[in-house]
């Protein structure tokens, strides 16, 4: 599954990280390397963008990068 | 020596700058306040100057303030290094540590933040840090101050024995022996680019755009290369990238652990921040309590108390005027002479002047805002919005410092991570209301629109921001075509505001606008004094004979149509161009010849649809010449400044036309009149749109031919 599908509180694995090069180095600049740990804290508002806690600190990032995050779900 | 100031966003490294060297920096809890490098000297060592870089994540070339940075690394001015990293988030700092490492100059890591350390209930082993690393390792709070001498010391000391970095090999693996494998290859194309080996490695590896070229491999070691790159791919099964990222961070998360212990578990900062979240980001109460903040904030500095202070200031200043006019008439000074030093010099920077105690009040809750953390939840929840513009939500503190001052607030564009969006962002900021502008609102509204006056001011600054959605819709479809790079932003802690950081800004802020005060518009009130009391032959001019009125006249045909087309008006406007607040104090020496006080010149020059018009013109009309140099620096297009200040006019010109004509028809009785014009700008809106928006395919298709 991608991360947007994760639900909020629920952690996850990171499994693969894809999309266009640019937002890709700085997602895997920010930590979310293939086997990190993150938990989706709370959805914007307005539903977009997501904020995401991994590695002790907090991110936000928009439902559209998250589409290429692939993560599984930790029991 | 030189020593580069380098961490991440929001790690405390202007709070550090400003302690070593005294200079007086803007902070704030904002990742990526820092937009420009400054350079500072220190204030224990003569012979250090301090290179303030902006806040960075990596060394990969992603926005332009890591490119700034990189390059001032890679220039080989610096001597060394001092890295501060946040002690709370000590496993995504240390990731561009490592990178630092790579870089192979002399330098020192200074651990900011560890009071908060300490309140979370847990320690770090800086000895074993130390050892890790290789590098020299000073705890700090740059706050406080606390440690920071010894860091000085340490980072001096470090940089003077050009101690470099005792391990800079940090890693293992597949990674380790690609990256080596490389680092021999390419050795001498390092040294000949004074980078180490194993710097450059790391490069070839990501293939960076910039870095690859300057090496100059040839064909067979770049094919060399790719060899050991796929091999290596192949036997981690996963992409060169990924591999480097993991290979840090697989170095970093281990050593943290270790170095870190956790005497009580005291999480309060995470805790305290998430309590707060759970309001301020919360689902339904989120937007209301933004805009009840802002409201709070400019009910404030442009309510009772901004307006109270301000009459108060004012006041003084007029009476200090009338009594040195009294004195010099006394004795028998030159007529001439006392009119310039009483309507010239107080009658102009004192109308401004009274101003001051609204913007000292902006300006420290703005910098409160800042300095917490909350501008960047504000960042966080307003990115939907601004994505249907084509922008994110890092363009909303720009927008809002737009409020503010459009100088700084185009200048908060380049910490935006694609040329797009600084761009878009650049071009929309002053449709925000800048609080120069305020005075001319407040004055013009209190005069013509007296039952209504913050209902028009409101008004303006919502007819602003409505004009900067209709242009961005546009502007996304014709000029900026294509999708904005997704944002993606750190979300710091909350942080109590730092008195001394906010007095700082704010003593910065108010010290700005008093230059601007005492220098632009004191030079331009002297101008229109002087242009207004002589004539061409430059004899003391009769009513309606001086050379002002005659530059008016020639220019006020062309604002006829807008109601406000007396050549006093006209003056006002154009000396506007210096200063927004000096419309005001042009008006009030242009209309000095009319009968009766300030506010009865002003409404014989104006009807009250002509007020409104000059008003909505005011909010439109080209920025003043600090704002329109600003733009043309961020933008750097030929020709950008005079094309900034023509579409601008023109544009306010339209508006305001539309606005008169609304203006006259409501006044005379006919809303349906009113609500017609009102349509028909609306409808010629609809049209540009739908015809940008039909563009939009060919031209995408246009660029995959070209391609």
């Amino acid at each position: 599954m991608t991360l947007d599908q994760l639900e909020q509180g629920k952690p996850a694995r990171i499994v693969n990280v894809g999309g266009d090069t640019a937002l890709r180095r700085r997602l895997l600049d920010m930590g979310l390397t293939p086997g990190t740990v993150v938990e989706i804290d709370r959805f914007a508002p307005l539903g977009d963008p997501l904020e995401l806690c991994l590695r002790g600190y907090h991110l936000s990032l928009r439902l559209g990068a998250a589409r290429d995050i692939e993560v599984e779900a930790l029991p | 020596m030189i020593l580069a100031l380098v961490g991440n966003q929001n790690s405390g490294k202007t709070t550090l700058f400003n302690r070593l060297t005294g200079a007086r920096r803007q902070v704030g809890n904002f990742p990526g306040v820092t937009v420009d490098q400054a350079l500072g000297r220190s204030r224990r060592y003569a012979d250090v100057e301090i290179l303030d870089l902006p806040g960075i994540y990596s060394l990969s070339p992603y926005s332009s303030e890591e490119r700034i940075s990189r390059d001032a690394l890679m220039s080989g001015r610096c001597d060394g290094i001092l890295n501060i990293v946040d002690a709370t988030n000590l496993e995504r700092n240390l990731y561009l540590t490592l990178q630092l490492i790579d870089l192979g100059l002399p330098m020192t890591l200074a651990l900011n933040m560890m009071d908060e350390v300490e309140q979370q209930g847990r320690s770090i082993d800086v000895a074993a840090l130390e050892e890790s690393l290789g590098i020299p390792v000073v705890p700090i709070v740059a706050n406080s101050g606390r440690g920071v001498t010894e860091l000085m010391r340490t980072a001096y000391e470090t940089t003077l024995e050009q101690r470099r970095p005792l391990r800079p090999d940090l890693c293992s693996g597949p990674v380790h022996r690609a990256l080596h494998a490389i680092a021999a290859l390419i050795e001498d194309h390092a040294e000949r680019c004074q980078l180490t080996p194993r710097y450059a490695a790391t490069k070839v590896i990501e293939g960076d755009e910039l870095l690859l070229p300057r090496l100059g491999l040839n064909e067979n070691e770049l094919d060399a290369c790719e060899h050991i790159i796929t091999e290596m791919e192949r036997e981690l099964g996963t992409d060169r990238l990924a591999a480097l990222a993991d290979m840090r961070y697989s170095f970093i998360q281990p050593m943290v652990a270790q170095v870190t212990q956790l005497h009580a578990d005291r999480s309060q900062m995470s805790d305290r921040t998430a309590r707060i979240d759970r309001v301020l980001t919360h689902r339904i109460l989120a937007l209301p309590l933004f805009l009840l903040i802002m409201a709070l904030i400019f009910w404030i500095s442009f309510g009772p108390i901004g307006l109270t202070l301000s009459d108060c200031f004012a006041d003084a200043i007029a009476a200090l005027g009338a009594r040195t006019a009294e004195a010099l008439t006394a004795a028998d000074v030159n007529p001439v002479v006392v009119s310039l030093v009483e309507d010239g010099v107080f009658g102009g920077v004192g109308s401004v002047l009274g101003f001051l105690p609204m913007i000292l009040l902006l300006f420290t809750l703005l910098g409160m805002l800042e300095d917490s953390g909350y501008m960047a939840r504000i960042a966080f929840f307003m990115d939907r919005l601004l994505q249907h513009i084509g922008l994110s939500g890092s363009s909303f503190v720009p927008m809002l410092l737009g409020f503010g001052c459009t100088v700084p607030a185009v200048m908060a564009t380049r910490t935006l991570p694609s040329r797009r969006d600084r761009l878009m962002t650049v071009l929309l900021v002053p449709f925000m209301s800048c609080s120069a502008k305020v005075p001319v609102y407040a004055l013009l509204a209190s005069v013509f629109f007296p039952h209504c006056q913050t209902l028009i001011i409101v008004g303006l600054y919502i007819l602003g921001m409505l004009l900067a959605v209709a242009n961005g819709l546009i502007l996304r479809n014709t000029v900026f075509l294509g999708e904005s790079i997704p944002f993606v932003l750190e979300l710091p802690p909350y942080r109590f505001p730092s008195p001394l950081s906010v007095w700082r800004d704010v003593r910065q802020r108010a010290k700005d606008f008093m230059t601007r005060a005492f220098t632009v518009i004191f030079v331009v009130t002297l101008a229109i004094w002087f242009l207004e009391t002589f004539d061409p032959r430059l004899n003391v001019a009769g009513d309606g004979e001086s050379i002002l009125a005659s530059l008016g006249r020639l220019a006020a045909p062309l604002f006829a149509p807008l109601g406000f087309g007396d050549w006093r008006v006209v003056s006002a406007v154009i000396s506007g161009f210096s200063a927004k607040e000096a419309v005001i104090s042009a008006l009030r020496v242009a209309a000095g010849g009319l009968a009766g006080s300030f506010e009865a010149q002003l409404q014989t020059l104006l009807s009250v649809p002509a007020a409104f018009s000059l008003l909505v013109f005011v909010l439109l009309y080209t920025p003043c010449s600090a704002a329109v140099a600003a733009m043309a620096r961020e933008i750097r297009i030929r020709f950008s400044l005079p094309l900034i200040i023509i579409f601008q006019t023109a544009y306010a010109w339209v508006i305001a036309f539309f606005g008169y004509r609304t203006a006259l028809h409501v006044a005379a009785g006919h809303y349906l009149r009113a609500i017609l014009v009102l349509l028909l700008l609306l409808g010629s809106w609809l049209l540009v749109y739908v015809a940008s928006r039909r563009r939009r395919p060919a031209t995408v298709k246009q660029k995959a031919k070209g391609s």
